[in-house]
């Protein structure tokens, strides 16, 4: 027999399936593409929705210019619009379009114009292609319009062809990933007719315009470039088909391209020609920049965050690798990754070094690449970067301060040998301000080291090489001695600086390295939402030095700001909504990036596995380095890691508490109802027979006492139950107070002195008992039923002790009766709700030893019951505590 | 027993009234019932009660808000008769004016002995130079202490403490009152002070220290002399 394998029923297969569907629905996207203005992309673009509006469709216009062309604006006619959006910037009024609108009203396709627009300052996104792919996201369809001229890896060429530089440019991804291209073509001779005829701009404009931009030329070149990538597209699409269908493997060629960038300007220009061949080839195409000892200028690094970004725009993948020997990292990385072709940068001379250096750079790089293809790109750009060009190796980045000491070292130094040089000899004196040099190195910067270098080479020709005094060198050993002496130190001072430099980047990794072990260990050891968000700011403050606020979900997926005492940094209510956007689209936004730029917050989301947990926002003054970046990315996943556990956590606790509290309730209709019926029972038929004859003075006595006994045990009843509630919700917190034993075990034995008057009680308490921190209440319930307990399993006239002692830091309680003790393979169960002994008087309700457990467990202290040696059963509590010091009080009183 | 007036009960429950009224007057005691705040505060000012049970879950106003309004004029004793058993709720209302509190539910015994204990005093506010409790005899004038005739030697502390708890006798000082008024603002949260020197009070003064009958523990809350 096998198991029946538990099978999904279709249906509800069917149902997820579809709903899966839904969820990932994403609008299309399909765009009107032109090689310039006025080819009729937006009447096109109307026409056909006209055409779609026909089928049923549900068309709404977003945002169209028809730059009060007749035909157009015709076409316009007949469609819903979605109001556009003023805002006031500057003082000018601005329309934008309404994107919340948009988005609520839902339609089947929206049109808007102008993909590559840049929207007015204080909008949501800076682009409107931005405001396009949400819109898309909420799963609406669009229809837009772009000119060829606006492709972020055209504007280059188009700049070139026309001269006129393209500001308003779009990721060549947004196109590429577009679900439907339709070439607007236009011959350029019509072209010309329309714009002479005024179609297109007004007469005067239009005279203006056929003589900069419209020229015949310019036509022709941007027409052959908007086909030539419509045809690309289509031939792509083909090979994608085709090798969909065959071969597994994402590429038709095989062919993987790498591009090499660095900090230049020329990176980009390498970029973009990179990304057109690989497009053309249809080959993959990563890029990689190599980290090495170069210290990066502000300038530098500022061009290498836009290179990178460019290439990411474009969307080729960068890679980042440390390594000071760049050719061996670039060949390594090809030889790991399968690389084809390897294009790079050619190299500019600016100096003979960097032409020795560079040209090495070239060699080996065709030496070793093998059967890598190597293209090198030539530079045309006339950059102001090239008058700059110095490619010095270690660049100069001391202050002025380490000039002067290292002056005053070296002078210094110079004196003392200047006193001793008759014992050792001016040959010695060399070495000794060599050894200077090398040790100044590994403090002190290039420049530093060379000043050592070159004033030693003085100080030591002049005052110590006979003649002395002069610069004059007597004997050819001595001058080849202080050349060698020249070189000598600064080539070791620079390789030290080097050094120094390159375990500097290692310190830092290192650091980081270790300041994300730190963070796992200390999250690792903490639990609560307070706690992770403390160490999260802590460590965020320590190692970016920045203040942030956590928003984390709550249950019912509101993001709750996460604050401790100390932080005091709040949101406005602008922010939060940012947040709530950042949240919703996972998507970083506010300051230093492309969505709601405007204020003072960054807004990072919090991305974990299930889904987003909440959003961090810093108040960042600059952009990430590219290090910084992946270092705070990987420190913002470990941080959500943690919150995600906690909340994963606090949702598993609560469905236990809820299935508890269930059980509860249920064992309280099973077994609890009986009890409260029993009194109840005895009550009203005591009252009855009262009411109804009048008895005699004893019967009556008998029947007043039973009405007693029982509303006592109701009384019992109620406040076992409502302690029972309290421990079950979780809300016992002891207070503690200093107490006096003595107080604890009278005021219990007083309470309880009509049940204990059959049993003999026994309080023993040490003499030199001191005082204890104890919550009094709480306590005061724990031995008030541990000696019920012990009354209701005894017989009467037996003896009941109660022992108190402190021992060690732990207040000790025993309660010990004769009575029958417990059942060896019950004594594990004793302390369980709702457990009851076998031969428990009626009247319990197995409650009361579980409260015992559960108020002792709130002072961190242990409940253990077992049966005595010669009868009955030992309770024995143990409570950590604070003593008191009597001595110390006593003195206070003289 | 020289009745000036009522006993006012201001409380929601009608059973509870009506079990009062039954046991109050069958003491002899004339009542006076609300079942509001606002009634109960109006017919206090207008009867003048002799003493006020008072519950604090009144439908209408709090009754700690309650007593705050009450002792804006009225100086009588204030008796809380509460299902409250917090002792935050407690000494809340001790603070706020109330001269004792009993929980629900009590035993009439009980509640009559803290009726009596709670008039009687108030209408002994005149200071007596002496006050006997038994085989103890307080000099308050002379700082002296006797326990069967015999002087039984205290510190000051010691006799400050006592002389406090004896002049308030039959009522509850909660701990932070003691403190402050024995040993100063300062002490206000050093408990275990008071612990010692009720200790060793008991020891000097009680017949059998560890079942105190004149220096009584009221649980987590204060200290009570006597009854």
């Amino acid at each position: 027999m096998y198991p029946e394998i538990n099978r999904p029923d279709p249906d509800s297969l069917l149902a997820s399936l579809i709903n899966d569907e839904e969820k990932s629905r994403r609008g299309k996207l399909k765009i009107f593409f032109g090689m310039c203005a006025g080819v009729g992309k937006t009447y096109t673009m109307l026409q056909a929705a006209h055409a779609e509006k026909l089928k049923g469709n549900d068309i709404v216009i977003g945002y169209v210019e028809t730059h009060n062309r007749k035909e157009t604006a015709d076409l316009v006619e007949g469609f819903e619009h979605i109001q556009r959006k003023s805002s006031e910037y500057k003082s000018i009024t601005v329309h934008e379009m309404d994107l919340d609108s948009i988005i609520a009203r839902k339609p089947g396709i929206i049109l808007v114009d102008e993909l590559a627009h840049t929207n007015a300052p204080g909008s949501r996104h800076i682009k409107r292609y931005q405001d396009v792919l949400e819109i898309l996201e909420n799963g609406i369809n669009v229809y837009t319009t772009l000119n060829v001229q606006h492709l972020e890896s055209r504007s280059e060429t188009v700049a070139q062809i026309t001269g006129v530089i393209v500001r308003e440019t779009l990721p060549d991804e947004i196109f590429e990933n577009a679900d439907e291209v339709e070439l607007v073509d236009l011959t350029p001779e019509e072209l010309l007719q329309r714009l002479s005829e005024g179609k297109v701009y007004t007469a005067e404009r239009s005279r203006e315009a056929i003589e900069n931009f419209f020229r015949k030329g310019n036509i022709t070149a941007l027409r052959e470039m908007a086909l030539r990538i419509v045809a690309d597209r289509v031939d792509k699409q083909l090979h994608d088909y085709m090798q969909h269908n065959r071969i597994r493997g994402p590429w038709k060629s095989g062919m993987h391209l790498l591009v090499a960038i660095d900090y230049n300007q020329h990176s980009s220009r390498l970029l973009r020609w990179a990304k057109n061949f690989s497009y053309s080839l249809g080959a993959h195409i990563q890029a990689l920049y190599i980290e090495t000892a170069h210290n990066l200028t502000a300038r530098e690094r500022v061009q290498l965050d836009r290179n990178i970004k460019l290439a990411k725009q474009l969307g080729i993948d960068v890679r980042i690798k440390t390594n000071n020997d760049v050719v061996k990292a670039i060949i390594d990385f090809a030889q790991k990754e399968n690389i084809t072709h390897i294009i790079v940068g050619k190299p500019r001379y600016s100096n003979l070094y960097s032409l020795l250096k560079l040209g090495n750079f070239v060699n080996r790089l065709l030496r070793y690449s093998g059967n890598i293809d190597v293209y090198i790109l030539g530079s045309d750009i006339q950059s102001k970067d090239k008058m700059r060009g110095k490619v010095s190796l270690p660049p100069f980045t001391s202050g002025f301060k380490q000039y002067i000491s290292v002056f005053l070292f070296v002078t210094l130094t110079s004196v003392g040998f200047y006193l001793v040089k008759d014992f050792i000899g001016y040959q010695i004196v060399s070495f000794g301000l060599l050894f200077l040099v090398s040790i100044l190195a590994i403090f002190y910067g290039t420049g530093p080291i060379l000043l050592a270098a070159l004033l030693s080479a003085v100080i030591w020709d002049y005052f110590f090489i006979p003649p002395q005094f002069t610069l004059h060198i007597g004997r050819p050993e001595d001058l080849l001695m202080l050349m060698m002496f020249f070189i000598i130190a600064i080539l070791n001072g620079i390789l030290t600086s080097r050094l120094r430099r390159q375990e500097i980047k290692t310190r830092i990794r290192e650091e980081r390295t270790n300041a994300l072990y730190q963070l796992t260990k200390d999250l690792s050891t903490i639990s609560g939402y307070d706690e992770v968000t403390r160490i999260a700011e802590t460590y965020i403050k320590k190692y970016f030095q920045l203040d942030c606020v956590i928003l984390i979900k709550n249950e019912d997926n509101q993001l709750e700001i996460q604050s401790h005492a100390g932080s005091d940094t709040l949101l406005t209510e602008n922010e939060m909504s940012v947040a709530g956007w950042v949240f919703k689209h996972s998507v970083k936004a506010g300051r230093n990036t492309d969505t709601l730029p405007s204020g003072t917050f960054t807004f990072y989301p919090l991305q974990g596995n299930s889904g987003n947990m909440g959003v961090i926002a810093v108040q960042q003054p600059s952009v990430f380095t590219h290090g910084e970046e992946l270092f705070w990315d990987t420190f913002l996943s470990q941080i959500t890691g943690k919150y995600e556990r906690e909340f994963l956590r606090d949702t598993a606790r609560r469905a236990y508490l809820i299935s508890e509290s269930e059980k509860l309730y249920k064992t309280l209709f099973n077994s609890i109802s009986h009890e409260l019926r029993i009194p109840v029972a005895t009550i009203m038929g005591a009252t009855d027979t009262l009411l109804a004859q009048d008895y005699k003075e004893d019967i009556r006595k008998k029947l007043y006492n039973e009405i007693n006994t029982a509303s006592i045990r109701l009384n019992r009843l109620i406040e076992n139950l409502l302690n029972m509630s309290r421990l079950e919700t979780g809300r016992i917190t002891p207070h503690p107070d200093w107490c006096d034993v003595h107080d604890l075990a009278n005021s219990v034995t007083e309470s309880l002195a009509n049940e204990l008057n059959p049993f003999k009680m026994s309080v023993i308490i040490p003499a030199n008992m001191p005082l204890v921190q104890i919550d009094f209440g709480l306590m005061e319930q724990v031995l008030h039923n541990l000696i019920l307990n012990a009354t209701q399993h005894s017989q009467p006239g037996s003896q009941i002790r109660v022992k108190f002692f402190y021992d060690n830091g732990y207040l000790n309680i025993q309660v010990m009766d004769r009575g029958t003790g417990f059942v060896v393979s019950e004594l594990p169960a004793v302390f369980n709700k709702f457990y009851r002994g076998k031969d428990a008087k009626a009247g319990g309700t197995g409650l009361g030893l579980s409260i015992v457990k559960g108020f002792v467990k709130a002072h961190k202290g242990t409940v253990v019951a077992e049966n005595r040696k010669n009868g009955g059963a030992l309770f024995t509590i143990k409570i950590p505590v604070n003593i008191s010091d009597p001595d110390s009080i006593k003195k206070t009183d003289e | 027993m020289t009745l000036s007036g009522p006993i006012l009960i201001i409380d929601d429950e009608v059973q509870i009234r009506r079990l009062l009224e039954i046991t109050l007057s069958a003491n002899g005691y004339k009542i006076s019932e609300a079942s509001t705040a606002k009634e109960g505060i109006n017919l206090a000012a207008s009867i003048d009660p002799v003493l006020i049970i008072l519950d604090l879950g009144l439908p209408d106003i709090d009754g700690l808000e309650v007593i705050k309004k009450l002792r804006e004029w009225y100086q009588k004793p204030i008796l809380i008769l509460s299902v409250r058993s917090s002792e935050d709720d407690i000494i809340k209302a001790l603070d706020n004016g109330a001269n004792d509190y009993l929980t629900k539910p009590f035993r009439t015994g009980e509640l009559l002995a803290r009726i009596r204990v709670a008039i009687r005093l108030g209408q002994e506010i005149a200071d007596k130079p002496c006050l006997t409790f038994g085989n103890i005899v307080i000099d308050l004038a002379s700082h002296v202490v006797r326990k069967n005739d015999e002087i039984v030697k205290l510190t000051s502390t010691e006799y400050s403490l006592l002389a406090l708890l004896s002049k308030n006798e039959g009522r509850v000082l909660t701990h932070q009152y003691i403190l402050k008024e024995v040993w100063g603002m300062g002490y206000i949260d050093q408990t275990q002070y008071l612990r010692v020197f009720i200790a060793q009070l008991r020891k000097k003064i009680e017949d059998d220290p560890s079942k105190p009958r004149l220096l009584n523990t009221e649980s987590g809350i204060g200290y009570r002399f006597g009854s």
